[in-house]
Parts: C-alpha cells; sequence; structure tokens
C-alpha cells in the first residue's frame, strides 16, 4: 500500500546518482525485493510507471524486481531451508521452531544501468 | 552504456530515524510499546483498560496514529492521559519521523512508558520500525484463526501478543487450541496475554507484565 512513497525514494537515489555520475538516460533500474518484505512487486512496476513518466531521465526505462525467496536457517539441525505451506518458520529437517530468517525480507535499490 | 551498483537500502531513512528514536527513548529509560492490529480488534479500548489500571502508577503518554480523525485521541484524552494524534492523511502506517515529531509535541520528559497505536494494518506496519522497544500485536477471536497464517510477518516480529474478545470464544468458531499451534510455529517466544477490552478480563496480567518491562528499561 506504500508502493508508491517508496519509489519516489528509488527515483531520487537514482536522480541523485545519475546526477553525480554524468549520466543523462537511464534505461534499466534494478531492485531486490524480499517475498517477506511487505511490497508488492506489481505495484512497484505501477509506480514506476507512474514516477517516470514525461520525465527525461527515464524516457523508456524499466524496472527490474529480482525476488528473493524466504530461506530460514534451522538453529537445532543447522539445516537451511525454504518456505514451506503454511508454515514458514518450522524446520523441514527436523521440525524445530527455533529457526533465524536468513533471507527474505530484502528491499533494496541494487543498481541502475544507463548513459 | 554504465552499470551503477547502490545497494540503496529502500527504508534505510526511515531505520536512520528509528535509530535517533530508540536513542531518545533509551536515554529516558522510557519504555516504548507499538501498538498494533488490524481495523476493529480493539487496540483502543485494550489501552483504555489499561491506562484506568495504571494510571497513577505510571507517568503516560500516548501517541496515536489514524488517517484521518482524531476519535480515537479524544477517547484517551478523556482519560487524562498525554496524547499527541498523528494524522497519516491516508498513509497505511506510521513511520519514525511522524513519531520523532509527535515525540518533540509531547509534553514533559518524565514518562515511564509511552504507547504508539499504529494505523490499524496488518500488512504495512510491520516493516516500519519506529524505535519501540516492543512491538505489541493484538487480534482478535472475531478475526477467525487464519489471520495468523496470512499475516505471519506482523505475528513474528512481535515482542507480546493479546487475542482480545475473548468473551466471544463461544460464540465464534475460533479455535484457542489451533491458535496456540499456529503461534508455536511463527512465534514460540513472545508472551500471550488472553483478555476481554469489554469485560477486563485478562487485563490485570497483561498489566503487571508492562509493570514488570517498564522496571526492567529503567534499570
Amino acid at each position: 500500500m506504500h508502493e508508491l512513497a517508496l519509489m519516489q525514494g528509488v527515483m531520487d537515489a537514482v536522480r541523485d546518482s545519475a546526477a553525480a555520475n554524468s549520466i543523462s538516460k537511464v534505461s534499466k533500474v534494478g531492485l531486490v525485493v524480499g517475498k517477506l518484505s511487505m511490497v508488492l512487486p506489481d505495484s512497484m512496476l505501477f509506480a514506476f510507471e507512474v514516477i517516470s513518466a514525461g520525465e527525461d531521465l527515464f524516457q523508456g526505462a524499466v524496472l527490474e524486481i529480482e525476488e528473493k525467496e524466504v530461506i530460514c536457517s534451522c538453529q537445532q539441525c543447522q539445516q537451511l531451508f525454504t518456505r514451506q505451506e503454511q508454515h514458514i518458520f518450522v524446520c523441514s529437517g527436523c521440525g524445530s521452531n527455533q529457526v533465524d530468517i536468513i533471507q527474505g525480507r530484502e528491499l533494496y535499490l541494487d543498481y541502475y544501468e544507463g548513459d | 552504456m554504465v552499470k551503477v551498483r547502490l545497494e540503496h537500502n529502500i527504508l534505510g531513512a526511515n531505520e536512520l530515524l528509528a535509530r535517533k528514536n530508540r536513542n531518545i527513548f533509551s536515554a529516558q529509560g522510557l519504555l516504548v510499546i507499538n501498538l498494533m492490529s488490524s481495523p476493529g480488534s480493539g487496540k483502543t479500548t485494550i489501552l483504555e483498560k489499561t491506562i484506568d489500571s495504571l494510571n497513577g502508577r505510571l507517568k503516560l503518554g500516548v501517541i496515536e496514529g489514524d488517517l484521518y480523525t482524531d476519535q480515537d485521541a479524544q477517547r484517551i484524552e478523556n482519560k487524562g492521559v498525554r496524547v499527541i494524534q498523528i494524522n497519516t492523511e491516508g498513509a497505511c502506517h506510521l513511520d519514525a519521523g511522524m513519531v520523532d515529531k509527535a515525540f518533540q509535541e509531547l509534553p514533559g520528559d518524565d514518562l515511564d512508558l509511552l504507547f504508539i497505536e499504529n494505523v490499524g494494518n496488518l500488512v504495512c506496519p510491520a516493516e516500519f520500525d519506529l524505535g519501540e522497544d516492543l512491538k505489541a500485536v493484538v487480534m482478535s477471536t472475531a478475526e477467525g484463526n487464519d489471520k495468523l497464517t496470512k499475516y505471519p510477518l506482523i505475528f513474528r516480529e512481535a515482542g507480546v501478543i493479546l487475542l482480545n474478545k475473548i468473551d466471544l470464544l463461544p460464540y465464534t468458531d475460533f479455535s484457542l487450541e489451533r491458535f496456540r499451534e499456529d503461534l508455536a510455529r511463527i512465534n514460540p517466544s513472545a508472551p500471550l496475554f488472553l483478555v476481554s477490552g469489554r469485560t477486563g478480563e485478562g487485563i490485570n496480567d497483561w498489566n503487571e507484565w508492562l509493570l514488570r518491562e517498564v522496571s526492567a528499561k529503567r534499570a
């Protein structure tokens, strides 16, 4: 629900960096979004289109979103495992509920490409 | 064509402000609770009951988040507690910047316990650190068992969980047994309080726990 505000922050960061690197045309922006982050990729794409419309810097630019699966690490048996059906935080190996989330909460602007 | 790697944390600005808030709260020995739930699960009623019991024993403050109205802040103010209203004007969550501003307006620097009542929403508030010590998540029996597994992040992040409207248990299909099983899989360590904001059942246990947490923060 807050994707528009987040995308505004992303665009500001790209604008600042492009200005500092004398880049006048951005062709691609790459985000990394974990599946546990409360962000919908489709809404980010929509926000990107809305904000970039009519801005020369982003003319023809595309947004690429890399989604990261949830990966947990079991404190008991050290096994790494991905999301189970309903029970995200239960070890698929030993059934322990003592687990750490090691991937899936990412939310960052990874890179952009331009000239 | 050049590729510029930024690895820029999109929530970085919020996290910076949350750290600032946390330092300010800690310097004052103030316990801060971020109260979250879906709309209508009873956050404000629980807060009213908590104030009734703790006001006089602790110096309380409340920051009220709401989309457009000050109805909840009025209810708290009627209890004689210092309250600051934040209207998010449609935004789905509070952020650390809003809390920073509101806290500066809150009169007095002698508080023991500050509640931040977030916007009613189980999705977005989970993502935004406000600088609180604990996230308290309220869920009510009327919402149904599936909320726990549908919104695992907010329950995973919770430092304490309140199951409200426990008085309605006989009139719903809510299974307390299944709730406990699901909770053990999502967040095995958070204390759970079964309460009724309407009848006051369980509020005393919750308040005693709060008193212990306030003492621990001060020490």
